[in-house]
């Protein structure tokens, strides 16, 4: 190394580039920041402000008045929405983790590959689309729009988000931890379930969560589904068979296979109807599904950190 | 020595190969019961390769093969009427990096013996306190066991792992380098505890350290990569002969730092 190296360079004037450009890295990550907190914020303010303005217990729990008169509210929307998402939940969550374990374990086989080829095209498929293709293998069949169809309609639509999320995150719990079970001789599906899930069980709730998210807000697919339903009330189907002695099969059924409500269906319905209560209390709808979807997210995220302190410590 | 002599293993004409690479080839070596066995090497030359075929670890890779025979008290542990559980059952494993598991320090000991059908909670509680004690562990944890495995230091989760491991009484106890991502004063908590498991347990430990080997290790075996770089056996005696006194120009050239 020549003894002067820094000898013919201007060392002062190296470092106040650096700062200059670091100056300017800040500044435009700050722009940056800025471009994308702005929207957020004001969607969040504005649907905020637009729909605080006639929400009230009534608005949660009565079905909707006739149009043009003001009060009631939509409570079918709100019921047959967590009716529907469950209904999506409990159908894809298993089947996904399903698929998420067999391409972690067979990543290269013929039946891996065709899976991931699969969901990456599901995820492509407009929802649109997959509400048609609902519509013809779900809805056609039993000539009845139902909610067991629109909840079928959305768990094809967290299929792959779940599945992508569950593989990703499987693949980082570290292969020792796997190995350190199967040494004990623990069997295979043992060492998934309580040992590998558990430790990607964050990434995989988070996956979920955004799942769900997009589940709640999808419209598209529920209109050739579910179709809507003004009088949609399970509080009152399960009362009315209880009362009737129906068993748990009648109200199920009464639950699931009639035609049925939804936030974003409703949204969309009351959004461009003549009526300005009607616009008005879309507002509301709107800034219901938003709290939906961040309540989830809350439960989801505080249940994490309960668990978390369980088993990380 | 002074304990009479029992095999509790014998490796014979072993060689693995991982799809068509031969990592280890014609192993020939004992393991004897009560004995702590120490395996050494250069990097790559197979250690942990041998050290996972007593177990049958290397069944997970997808490709891998042997040829030869692993005997445990006589009996091949890769003859097809051989359980694989019951193998690991009788032959435990501690990895490198400690690897407890996302639950509780009290969950992570209970594991494997829930997997073999012990539930009774005070059988448990009794194994779960005595396998931690045995890793001279219990002091630190006792008033902890609800709290995560993953929130103890690494040192630690190294005994907590050896605690898991020795919960389902293995009569042998293969370590692939447990020390080496500890530093020193949890290293020599675990030399010392591996003195005292000998008592009861047969131990295999893959070591880098050549003064680990030394310290910790009775007998110790030196693989050397062979001209394909498949590992061979190069020597294998008692330690003290082998640092001493090594027959190998290998082996001497190995332990004397003129090599690897
Ligand atoms: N799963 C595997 N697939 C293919 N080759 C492997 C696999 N595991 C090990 N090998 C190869 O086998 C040889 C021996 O590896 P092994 O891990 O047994 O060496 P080692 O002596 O334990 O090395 P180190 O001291 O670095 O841990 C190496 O050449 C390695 O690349
Ligand atoms: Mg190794």
């Amino acid at each position: 190394m020549p003894q002067d190296l820094f000898a013919q360079i201007d060392l002062p004037r190296v470092y106040r580039r650096r700062r200059f450009l670091n100056d300017v890295a800040l500044s435009l990550t700050g722009v940056a920041v800025a471009l994308a907190v702005i929207p957020l914020v004001w969607i969040v303010v504005y649907v905020f402000l637009k729909g605080m303005q006639n929400i009230n217990l009534d608005f949660f729990i009565h079905l909707p008045q006739a149009m043009g008169t003001t009060g009631g509210g939509v409570t079918n929307a709100i019921q047959g929405s967590i009716v529907m998402v469950l209904v999506a939940v409990v159908v894809a969550i298993p089947i996904a983790l399903l698929v998420a374990f067999y391409l972690l374990f067979h990543p290269q086989t013929l039946l891996g590959q065709i899976l991931r080829f699969s969901t990456d095209l599901l995820a492509g498929v407009p929802s649109i689309v997959i509400g048609l293709f609902g519509y013809a293998i779900l809805v056609v069949p039993f000539k009845h729009f139902s909610a067991l169809a629109g909840g079928l309609v959305l768990a094809m639509i967290m299929l792959p988000i779940v599945i992508r999320s569950a593989e990703e995150m499987l693949k980082l719990v570290p292969k020792e931890l796997r190995e350190g079970a199967l040494a004990l001789g623990a069997p295979e599906w043992k060492t998934s379930l309580s040992v590998v899930l558990v430790a990607a069980l964050e990434g995989i709730v988070t996956g979920v969560m955004l799942a769900i998210a997009r589940a709640t807000g999808e419209t598209a697919p529920l209109l050739f589904t579910a179709l809507g339903n003004e009088h949609y009330n399970v509080v009152a189907y399960v009362r009315q068979g209880i009362s009737q002695h129906q068993s748990i099969f009648q109200i199920l059924h009464k639950i699931l296979a009639e035609p049925t409500d939804a936030l974003p269906l409703t949204l969309w319905k009351y959004a461009q109807q003549p009526y300005p209560e009607r616009v008005a209390q879309s507002w509301t709808v709107a800034l219901v599904l938003m709290f939906f979807v961040l309540a989830l997210n809350i439960g989801a995220r505080s249940w994490l950190a309960r668990k978390r302190r369980q088993t990380r410590g | 020595m002074t304990q009479s002599l029992a095999i509790k293993m014998v490796i014979r004409r072993l060689s693995v190969f991982y799809k068509s690479f031969q990592a280890l080839h014609e192993v020939d070596m004992p393991v004897y019961e009560h004995h702590v066995t120490a395996i050494i090497g250069p990097s790559g030359c197979g250690k942990s390769t041998l050290l996972r075929s007593l177990n049958r670890m290397n069944d997970l890779v997808p490709g891998s093969r042997i040829k030869g025979e692993v005997l445990l008290d006589g009996e091949d542990i890769y003859d097809p009427g051989q359980d694989v559980v019951d193998v690991r059952r009788r032959v435990g494993m501690v990895f490198q990096r400690p690897n407890p598991f996302p639950m509780s320090i009290y969950d992570n000991v209970a594991f494997g013996p829930k997997l073999y059908g012990i539930k009774k909670q005070p059988v448990l509680d009794g194994i779960v306190e005595e396998s931690l004690r045995a890793a001279a562990l219990w002091d630190d944890v006792k008033d902890k066991l609800k709290q995560s495995g993953m929130a103890l230091s690494g040192g630690q989760q190294q005994r907590l792992c050896i605690a898991r491991a020795i919960a389902i009484q293995p009569e042998v106890l293969l370590m692939d380098e447990p020390a080496s991502a500890l530093d020193p004063i949890a290293t020599l908590r675990i030399e010392e505890l591996i003195a005292e498991l000998k008592q009861r347990f047969t131990i295999v430990i893959v070591t880098h350290n050549m003064q680990q080997a030394a310290r910790v290790s009775d007998y110790t075996a030196f693989l050397m990569m062979n001209d394909q770089r498949a590992g061979e056996l190069a020597e294998f005696s008692e330690t003290a002969i082998l640092f001493t006194t090594p027959k190998d120009k290998r082996t001497e050239d190995y332990i004397t730092g003129r090599f690897g």
